[in-house]
């Protein structure tokens, strides 16, 4: 089990420090507390321990402290900003850690950038020293990237020329999608292990400005205040305390277990399948704006999601060989449906923009659910008796790969209020608008009504994947767990990767569908983690040695 | 300056004449050196005839050439050492292959680095020392460091000369951003730590060209073993200068030691008579001993192994066939890095601890000039014996850098250090004492009271000899 929950005060590499409208998240990395041992954290480079701090600082500014309006990311050593993932951790890791490392640590980026999109929370990367490779990616996940002038600090993405990989994290997108980098230069500049400096960067777009050492404080501080200026004010209301996430696990025979409050987790080793299970509130719920700040973090969506959350990253790192994931609800449909219509209610109508803390609620599920579907397993929703597959568990239904339901009168489902639009995919769609590519229609109507269905009607919406009667039921359950498990997990997360995120791209599903794809691939590649790779072979003796053929 | 004004002016012997992409280059930068020189060279002193020597030719018998010249009528020459005809790489993977006389591809930014950072630190101890003049110990002293000063510019020319025949208008801007950042300056400093340290007194000034300038020794000798032929030949050449800026240390610190030595003899306290005492002039070498080690780099780096590797950056003398393995694969090197509060043992690959390998031939060389020193105080009869501080001590690059050490090595808590790191490093109280110290004494063959007469003048002239004419 890997501890996600972390706090401020017992953060190792970070320091979170508020000061009205501007949070100040500076980078120390401790190099003798690395994730695991076996290398050292030199020079502010990072591993899976600072990135969880790091999302924990994110998750805390916008729940706890609603006021700030400016995120300044920095570095707390004199001349280093940060110099990126570990190398000797990721020459030390296996394939898929390496893969669910490079994920989470862009879930994290990209959460920055939902900040700055959703909640008005912008960010500036103060860089005030030499910034490479997932340093420069974390700059560049901010709003605007402040270079100190100097004469010897850089920017670079000194990946391709020194390690034989690409920039893990987004680099590379970001560069030429995010910034508008002219291709040329963004070739140039990829290529250059000791990367660009101060004017040079300005020009080519790499930063938004450079300063001189002695103004660098002073100018910064400066840009913070005009950015804080200019921001929504969502002062009014104190923030919400960021609980940590309970989890029980436990050990029976064959089975782990993940237990939560809402949410659990069981994987059966055996057949390399898990029940993932999430129940409906079962309390009342917030349904007023000070009913939710009251509720704060122990709201049943909040509590829920983050639940899920945990699980999926247990999943993801822990279980490496789970293929397929069955998602199961139970509970009350009708409580799910009224406390997401509360929470859309709250979001849209206290004030002209709506409650803070309801918007910030709705868009960490949306972060949640993308981080379901970026996860590498095949996920079948098992819609059945007893289950509460409405509004946000329904588009728990709507991410999975197929929809198993049980053809019975007693089994319904609902599209809720947030279906329209207030949950994302990565690409940008409604996961309505992405099922229903070749009927847009249907998908605007089925968003506008919202509408309760019985599974028969769900099924004549395209909504249901297999409606299974009750004799054949637990047969077909098993039977298609157990072909899925048979198949070849590098095909079908190829294959389900490919087929999630059907007609639309963004930055963010560029991030990972391209470059976690060829990543991945330059990752098992001989060039990069041979035995004369150029990942492996970097820091060793031997220098690398390639097989020249391209493909 | 027109292209045949510059022919005439540089003594080189690299064809200048006939390379017109260096005369074009040179063109445009040396009136910008002329220009650094006069805002942040000795320019006080410019006026002023100074008796330098200025090297001519690689030959064995006269490279150099003795004569009165105003420093900015100097005439920073270019030189490459001659060397064999068919060199071979003869270390790292390159193994065995001719040396390169163009650049290759794939080490150009790695060598580039290089260059820069070597040629970065040459204009930065001329921006150090340029207050100096107003307060030298003798004329003979003061010649010394004008002499130091327009061979560092001559050795900034050497890095220059490469960045501009090798690497194109990378090369050219590179060479201009040598006299864009300036020692201790906040928004551009040097590249370097030691080189943005300010050099204030004499003390520090001979402290730097016996420790920081020795470090200089052994980068160039190791970049002396170079695969790409022009930076071999021009650092061979430098070396040849450098042994004169590393004696100017060495003696100054011996007379220094020896006039203190002296004044002890005679029952004489030094702080009376504004002469250096022993455990100050120890202080100051502990210090500039330990930021001077600095300049080695991280004791296990990748960067060293890669130089290494790429044929780069060889060992101290590597191709006086000391070392048992040129391409240095298998072996591995045993460092002590701290663990808690004790230090164990580490083997790392042999191709990793480069940078450590040069350090160990750098201490053993120091030890050997504190050595020299000590046999003087032997033999002059005082007790004092000058230490050279153990690598680990208060240390800001490597595995030591974050602990605390004593000067003998011990690891430390940070208790013992706030209590005694007085005792080792120059305070404030030290360092102003020194200061109250310097003062000028421009009479031909008069000394200030804290520094004893060499034992021979320069160039066979004798030691009263008006070595710099004031005008």
């Amino acid at each position: 089990m890997i501890e996600f929950n972390t706090h401020p005060d017992r953060y190792r590499h970070w320091s979170l420090r508020v000061d009205g409208p501007a949070a100040r998240l500076e980078l120390r990395v401790d190099p003798e507390h690395p994730f695991r041992p076996g290398y050292e954290l030199k020079l502010n480079s990072y591993d899976l321990s600072v990135d969880i701090e790091l999302q924990d600082a994110i998750n805390r500014v916008r729940f706890e402290h609603p006021q700030v309006k400016v995120l300044v990311v920095s570095s707390a050593i004199d001349r280093v900003f940060c110099a990126g993932a570990n190398i000797g951790m990721l020459a030390s890791s296996t394939h898929p850690f390496k893969v669910n490392f490079c994920k989470f640590t862009n879930e994290t980026r990209l959460s920055i950038e939902d900040a700055s999109r959703r909640s008005g929370l912008r960010s500036l990367a103060a860089v005030n020293g030499p910034c490479a490779g997932g340093g420069y990616e974390l700059a560049l996940a901010c709003d605007e990237i402040h270079l100190v002038d100097d004469n010897s600090s850089a920017v670079s993405l000194p990946e391709v020329a020194l390690l034989g990989v690409l920039p893990g994290t987004g680099g590379l997108t970001r560069l030429v999608d995010k910034r508008k980098v002219r291709r040329d230069l963004a070739d140039v500049f990829s290529t250059l292990a000791e990367g660009v400096r101060g004017k040079k960067a300005k020009k080519w777009g790499l930063v938004d400005a450079s300063w001189a050492r002695s103004q660098f404080a002073d100018k910064v501080a400066q840009r913070v205040k005009e950015i804080a200026a200019a921001g929504e004010d969502r002062s009014g209301r104190e923030g919400i305390a960021w609980k940590p996430v309970e989890r029980r696990v436990t050990q029976e025979g064959s089975t782990t277990t993940y237990a939560y409050g809402y949410v659990e987790l069981a994987i059966e080793s055996e057949t390399r399948a898990a029940a993932l299970t999430v129940r409906a509130p079962d309390s009342p719920q917030p349904k007023t704006s000070d009913e939710f700040h009251r509720a704060g973090a122990q709201a049943w969506v909040v509590r829920a999601f983050r639940e899920l959350d945990d699980a999926l990253c247990q999943l993801r790192f822990e279980h490496e060989d789970v293929s397929l994931v069955l998602v199961h609800t139970r509970g009350s449909l009708d409580a799910v449906l009224a406390a997401e219509r509360a929470l859309a209610d709250c979001a849209t109508i206290d004030s002209a923009k709506g409650d803070w803390l309801a918007r910030e609620i709705i868009a960490l599920t949306a972060r949640v659910l993308r981080r379901f579907e970026l996860t590498a397993r095949s996920f079948f929703a098992v819609v059945d008796r007893g289950s509460a597959f409405g509004g946000v568990l329904f588009e728990l239904a709507l991410a999975c790969d197929r929809i198993y339901a049980l053809e019975d009168p007693e089994v319904e489902v609902a599209v809720g209020p947030l279906a329209a639009g207030g949950l994302p995919m990565a690409h940008g769609l409604t996961r309505l608008q992405s099922r229903f590519l070749a009927e847009p229609d249907r998908a605007r109507r089925l968003a506008q009504e919202q509408p309760r269905m019985a599974i028969a009607d769900a099924d004549a919406e395209g909504l249901v994947t297999f409606l299974v009667d009750a004799v054949d039921w637990e047969d077909d359950l098993r039977i298609a767990v157990e072909e899925r498990a048979s198949l070849s997990p590098d095909a079908l997360t190829g294959m389900e990767a490919n087929l999630r995120f059907g007609g639309a791209e963004t930055c963010d599903s560029k991030i990972f569908g391209r470059l976690s794809a060829w990543q991945n691939w330059i990752f098992t590649r001989p060039n990069a983690t041979g035995e004369r790779g150029a990942l492996v072979s970097y820091g060793k003796p031997e220098s690398a040695s390639f097989d020249w053929r391209r493909t | 300056m027109s292209i045949v004004d510059l022919e005439a002016k540089i003594p080189n012997n690299v064809g200048l004449r006939d390379n017109k992409r260096l005369l074009l280059a040179l063109e445009k930068w040396q009136p910008a050196f002329l220009q650094w020189w006069k805002d942040l060279g000795p320019s006080d002193f410019n006026m002023h005839d100074v008796y330098l020597r200025t090297a001519v030719g690689v030959g064995k018998g006269g490279w150099a050439h003795f004569d009165y010249v105003k420093m900015p009528d100097y005439r920073w020459g270019i030189f490459l050492a001659d060397g064999p005809e068919d060199r071979k790489i003869h270390f790292g993977d390159h193994i065995g292959a001719p040396v390169w006389s163009e650049v290759p591809g794939e080490h150009r930014n790695r060598l580039r680095r290089l260059i820069v950072t070597q040629g970065d630190t040459e204009p930065a101890s001329v921006e150090q020392q340029r207050k100096l003049g107003h307060i030298a110990p003798s004329l003979y002293d003061m010649r010394s460091l004008f002499q130091v000063n327009v061979e560092e510019g001559r050795h900034l020319w050497a890095m220059v000369y490469l960045l501009h025949t090798h690497f194109g208008a990378d090369g050219r801007d590179e060479a201009d951003a040598m006299l864009q950042r300036h020692s201790g300056d906040p928004d551009s400093p040097r590249i370097l730590e030691a080189f943005n340290e300010p050099i204030e007194t004499w003390l520090d000034f001979f402290c730097f060209t016996t420790f920081t300038d020795r470090d200089g020794k052994y980068q160039l000798a190791s970049l002396a073993e170079s695969g790409f032929d022009p930076l071999a030949r021009s650092t061979q050449f430098m070396l040849t200068e450098e042994a004169y800026h590393m004696q100017t240390g060495e003696n100054g610190i011996g007379r220094i030691l020896h006039r203190t030595a002296q004044l002890v003899r005679e029952g004489k306290d030094p702080r009376m008579v504004g002469a250096m005492p022993f455990e100050v002039v120890q202080r100051y070498i502990n210090f500039w001993a330990s930021r001077s080690m600095d300049l080695f780099g991280g004791e296990d780096s990748t960067n060293a192994s890669e130089s290494f590797a790429s044929g780069l950056k060889g060992r101290y003398r590597e191709g006086d066939g000391i070392y048992k393995d040129p391409r240095a694969m298998d072996a591995t090197y045993r460092i002590s890095v701290p663990d808690g509060d004790k230090l164990v043992d580490k083997d790392i690959p042999l191709r990793r601890a480069m940078n450590a390998v040069l350090l160990d031939a750098y201490v053993a060389d120091c030890t050997r000039i504190v050595s020299r020193w000590n046999r003087d105080l032997e033999a002059l009869g005082v007790e004092f014996r000058v230490r050279f501080p153990d690598k680990r001590f208060h240390r800001n690059q490597g595995v030591y850098a974050h602990y605390k050490f004593a000067p003998d090595g011990q690891l430390i808590g940070e208790g013992e250090w706030t209590r005694r790191h007085t005792d080792w490093l120059p305070t404030q109280a030290d360092r102003d004492y020194v200061k109250s110290c310097m003062k000028a004494c421009y009479e031909p063959g008069k000394f200030a009271n804290y520094i004893a007469p060499p034992a021979m003048g320069v160039n066979e002239r004798p030691i009263d000899f008006k070595y710099v004419q004031f005008h």
